[in-house]
Parts: structure tokens; C-alpha cells; sequence
């Protein structure tokens, strides 16, 4: 539906400028299929948390001195002595773990529904690509406060580097801009961790565009025949949407308010000490299965364990890149491929067994539990995905999405827009 | 029976939707009002800046005749140990030829101690001491002169230097703020 109005000034704006029928293009009449469930409530959920992350980022920046010297009791000068700011660094801290466990969410429901299929590919990359973004940001975000944690996660990451073979120890002193992670670096990753959540925001317009394009995939994973197979995305998804913040919100005030540290470690309250490594550093919790994995590979061949952990860590996300070639089934949703839908909880059950893996030092059982579901991530990519799109013999699906609900084509009454 | 949202709209009345709309809409506003105030306050100083808001001043090492410069909540102020006839020429002025008409004794209750804040009211520069022809202050910016007592008398500024909250905690000592 166009956009009417009987408005001089909107009339004047959309003449010159058509951003108001664009945007009741793309968040009131946008068609959306009808049946989306809860699932589907997880990509607005991120964009929420993004923007409450760059609101209260760019506040705390106000207050936060980033040189070694300064940044841990800038930290404690925002935690005791600026207005609010316990508020605001508990909810930008906090909100980085809630925004990979609602991204976590979101991925884990395209996999299950198999949104990363035709024709939506690039969509799925976009997400990959924001993925990795957020990795990045998070990382030196977590840096910033300088306590133990800090620069030790620094340290071990940055040196993941120095796996590359040659040039690996030259590329991890141009990182550090010195000879071990110091000032140089602290200075860096302040600058880019303001950056690159504007290239977030830049990449999420992309997938929201790409998403646009061919709309949201749904349950069953079919098209939509027509128009009675979509409702106007304001207000059915406006309102359910609305209801998803709330609950999401009532979940992220009680870490905030009640567990602001729970998700945090006790040693990023002692100051960086360049001379002394905690007895047993992990990397926050979204980071566990990939340490998991970097820590679990042996040598393979002739490469050795510290480059094949390093390739085997990176390659577990790049390997999302492929996935919709790996994945040969042209059924997209769980619902309707039986082995796939088993494929998927063990899959589920690896990621939580890889986190378990992390979290635990590498030896005895958790080291057998990380070789265990490093090697099942990568068949389930590599090997099982492939196969069983050959294999396995689908459910019948639906002939529409009104279908299983109304038994026929026949436009619901809530399926049109009631015209005031 | 209750009225329908239907009847309701047909008839022009108030509808238990419009109800709706009013009490969620209100509550929302408060919602977001609440969480926009800690964004707001936060550029408000902060405990540590308002923990520096007074400043004691040992007034026994100040010659007669001397102006010494003191910082509180971060700017200068003068603290003046008067002659006697910088008191006399400050007291001998008709308050009525002021342009901000104010006593002597009302800006300084010890005569011989003079304290202003050294920002010149008119833009905020910080003018010299013991210079001007009123034998006060003149600030070298836009060329505002104040006599003994700190008051405006000739340039563009508006208003005298003013006199910030301060009390003696005894005969040497003064607590500003």
C-alpha cells in the first residue's frame, strides 16, 4: 500500500526526500509470514541490545581514560564516583553477554529452521560477518578495564597470531605496537572498539536490506503462496516484538541489578600485571567452544598442534560461510527432515559440551569432551550435513503456510489490514 | 452490558481501546523518561568533583596590600588583604554611580579581606590585579575595570565579581564553598 496522507509537510518531505514511505514500507505494511514464532523475535531483540550497547558506550567514554596507568581506577571512578555510572557499566558489560546470547539464539534458530538457504544466502553471511564483528568488539572491549583478565586475554589472543608460520611473530608486534601487549595496545583497541560498532550498525542495515529482500523465513520453511500467507508487519509483529523486549529486559535488569558480576571473573579486579599470568584464565563465556576448540587439537599431519588449533578455531566460524552449499537438502526447516532435526540437538549438545570444555582446564575429561565435540563440530559441517541431504527422505510439506491451520486458500479475516 | 470497542467508535465515544492506548502510551513515557535520566546525569560532575567543592584559605602569610589567588571548584579566586585606603576609597564611593549598586560592607564583612571569584563578568577572562584607574582590577581582554571592592565601573562588563559563600573558621582561616 502507498503511502497516503493528507499532510503539506509529509507531501513537501516525500517529494525531495521518500524516507517517510520507506520507512512504512520496510515496519508497517511489510508483509511477513503469519505463523512466525518466538524464534523470530531474537533479530530485534539484538538490534535493541546493539543500540543499548553504543548508547552506553559512548557515555561511559566520557569517563573511561585509556592509558595503563589510568584505565582500572577510571573503572572504579565510574563504578563509585560518576552519577549512575555502576548503572551504566553494568548494563554495557552485561548487556555484551546478553547480546551474543540472544545472537546465539538467532543463529541456532536459523540452523534449526535452515534460513541460511536459498535464496538467502547473503543474508546468512551478513550475519556470519556481524558475528565475527562482535567477536572483535567484545574482545577489546574487554580489555579496556586492564585487570588481570584483560591483559592476559589480551596476551593469548592477540598471540594466536604468532601461529601464522614466518611473518607470525612481526604481525603480533605490529598488534601490540611494542614488545608485549602495553600501552600501544590499549590505546588501539579503545579507538577500535568505538569504531567498529558503527560498522556493526552499517552491516545490520545490509542484512535488514538483504532480509527485506525476500522476507523472513518462517516455521515450515515453505514461500509464501500469497498475500493470505502474510499479515502487515505493524502491528501484529510491532506488538509481538514489544512483548519479546519486555521479557528479554526483565531477564537482562536482573543480572544487572541483582548479578551484575556473575557472568564476570574475579581476577579482572586485580590490576594487569604484565609479570604475573592468573593460574587459570578463560575468556568470557561466548568465547568458551572456540578456546575449547583451539585447545583440543593435537598435531595433525605435519602441522603442528599450536597453527592446527589456531586454523581449526578460525575455520569453525568460516565454515558457517559454506554452509549453504555443505547443507544439500533443499528442505529448509527441521520440522520436515527427521535425521536432520536429531543432527541438529547433537550439534546443540556439542556447542554446550565444547562450552563445558573451555570453561575447565585441558586435561583429563573435559580434554576428552573437547576432542570429542571439536571432532563432531567439524564432521557435522564437513561430512554429515553433506550426506544426509541425500539420504534422508523428507516429511511431506505443507502446500501453503495457511494450509495446515485453515485447510485451504481462503483469506483469513485477520490477514488484511483494517483500514481506519 | 459493557459498550463494545464498535459501538463505541460509531458513536463517537470513548472506547476501552482508547483506554488502552492512554494508560500504555502514559506508562511508557514514564518508562523511558526513567531510563533516559542516568544518561542525563551522568554528565552531571561527579562524586570525586563535588568532594573538591570547598577550599580553605590560611590568610596569616598575606601581606597588606598583597592579592593571592586561590582555586576553588576549579577557578580562581582573589583573596584580598586591603590597605587602609583601598578600604577608604571603596567606602567613599555614592553607591548610586554603580552600575551594579552594591555597599563595601555587604561584599566584604572584614573590611580588610576582600574575596571575589576572578572571573570577569563579562566573558570570562581573568583580570589583573592592583591595575585600572579605580586601583582594582582591570581585565586585559575588553578593558572592564573594578574598583577596591571588586565592582564594575567602567567596559563592557555587566556585573560585579562576585562573591563567592565563604565564612571564617577563625581569624586567620577562611573555608570558601
Amino acid at each position: 500500500m502507498a503511502l497516503q496522507t493528507n499532510s503539506k509537510i509529509v507531501k513537501w518531505i516525500e517529494f525531495r526526500l521518500p524516507i517517510i514511505s520507506m520507512l512504512q514500507h520496510s515496519l508497517v505494511d511489510y508483509p511477513t509470514p503469519k505463523n512466525l514464532s518466538y524464534w523470530w523475535s531474537f533479530g530485534s531483540i539484538a538490534g535493541i541490545v546493539l543500540v543499548i550497547q553504543i548508547v552506553t558506550g559512548i557515555v561511559l567514554a566520557m569517563h573511561y581514560t585509556p592509558h595503563v596507568t589510568m584505565a582500572f581506577d577510571s573503572i572504579q571512578h565510574i563504578n563509585r564516583d560518576v552519577n549512575y555510572g555502576w548503572l551504566l557499566h553494568n548494563i554495557h558489560m552485561n548487556g555484551a553477554s546478553m547480546f551474543f546470547v540472544v545472537v546465539y539464539i538467532h543463529i541456532f534458530r536459523g540452523l534449526y529452521y535452515g534460513s541460511y538457504k536459498y535464496p538467502r544466502e547473503l543474508l546468512w553471511w551478513l550475519g556470519v560477518i556481524i558475528l565475527l564483528l562482535m567477536m572483535a568488539t567484545a574482545f577489546m572491549g574487554y580489555v579496556l578495564p586492564w585487570g588481570q583478565m584483560s591483559f592476559w586475554g589480551a596476551t593469548v589472543i592477540t598471540n594466536l597470531f604468532s601461529a601464522i608460520p614466518g611473518v607470525g611473530q612481526e604481525i603480533v608486534t605490529w598488534l601490540w605496537g611494542g614488545f608485549a601487549v602495553g600501552n600501544p595496545t590499549l590505546n588501539r583497541f579503545y579507538s577500535l572498539h568505538y569504531l567498529l560498532p558503527f560498522v556493526l550498525v552499517a552491516v545490520v542495515m545490509l542484512h535488514l536490506m538483504a532480509l527485506h529482500t525476500h522476507g523472513s523465513n518462517n516455521p515450515l520453511g515453505i514461500d509464501r503462496k500469497g498475500p493470505q500467507d502474510s499479515i502487515p508487519f505493524h502491528p501484529y509483529y510491532t506488538v509481538k516484538d514489544m512483548f519479546g523486549f519486555m521479557v528479554f529486559f526483565l531477564i537482562f535488569a536482573l543480572l544487572i541489578f541483582y548479578e551484575p558480576n556473575y557472568l564476570g571473573d574475579p581476577a579482572n579486579f586485580i590490576q594487569a600485571n604484565p609479570l604475573v599470568t592468573p593460574t587459570h584464565i578463560v575468556p568470557e563465556w561466548y568465547f568458551l567452544p572456540f578456546y575449547a576448540i583451539l585447545r583440543s587439537v593435537p598435531n595433525i599431519l605435519f602441522i603442528p598442534a599450536k597453527l592446527a588449533g589456531v586454523l581449526c578455531m578460525f575455520g569453525s566460524i568460516f565454515l558457517l560461510f559454506l554452509l549453504p552449499w555443505l547443507d544439500t537438502s533443499r528442505v529448509r526447516s527441521a520440522r520436515f527432515r527427521p535425521i536432520y532435526k536429531q543432527l541438529f540437538w547433537i550439534f546443540v549438545a556439542a556447542c554446550v559440551g565444547l562450552e563445558y570444555a573451555g570453561a575447565k582446564p585441558p586435561e583429563g575429561i573435559p580434554l576428552i569432551i573437547g576432542r570429542i565435540c571439536t571432532a563432531y563440530y567439524f564432521v557435522h559441517f564437513l561430512i554429515l550435513l553433506p550426506l544426509v541431504g541425500w539420504f534422508e527422505t523428507p516429511k511431506t510439506l505443507p502446500k501453503s503456510i495457511s494450509e495446515p491451520v485453515l485447510g485451504g486458500g481462503a483469506a483469513p479475516a485477520g490477514a488484511t489490514r483494517e483500514k481506519p | 452490558m459493557s459498550t463494545t470497542t464498535k459501538d463505541a467508535v460509531a458513536h463517537g465515544e470513548t472506547s476501552r481501546r482508547d483506554f488502552l492506548y492512554i494508560a500504555a502510551g502514559a506508562f511508557g513515557a514514564v518508562g523511558a523518561a526513567a531510563a533516559v535520566w542516568p544518561f542525563i546525569s551522568q554528565m552531571n560532575p561527579s562524586a570525586d568533583v563535588l568532594a573538591l567543592s570547598s577550599t580553605e584559605v590560611d590568610l596569616a602569610p598575606i601581606q597588606a596590600g598583597q592579592i593571592v589567588t586561590v582555586v576553588w571548584q576549579s577557578k580562581p579566586v582573589f583573596v584580598w588583604h586591603r590597605t587602609e585606603k583601598d578600604i577608604k576609597a571603596a567606602e567613599d564611593v555614592k553607591t548610586d554611580d554603580l552600575r551594579e549598586p552594591q555597599t563595601d560592607e555587604a561584599r566584604a564583612p572584614k573590611p580588610e579581606w576582600l574575596v571575589v571569584v576572578g572571573i570577569c563578568t563579562h566573558l570570562g577572562c581573568i583580570p589583573l590585579g592592583h591595575q585600572g584607574q579605580y586601583g582594582g582590577f582591570f581585565c586585559p581582554c575588553h578593558g572592564s575595570v573594578y574598583d577596591t571592592s571588586g565592582r564594575i565601573r567602567q567596559g563592557p562588563a555587566p556585573a560585579n565579581l562576585p562573591v563567592p559563600p565563604y565564612k571564617f573558621l577563625n581569624d586567620t582561616k577562611i573555608r570558601i564553598g
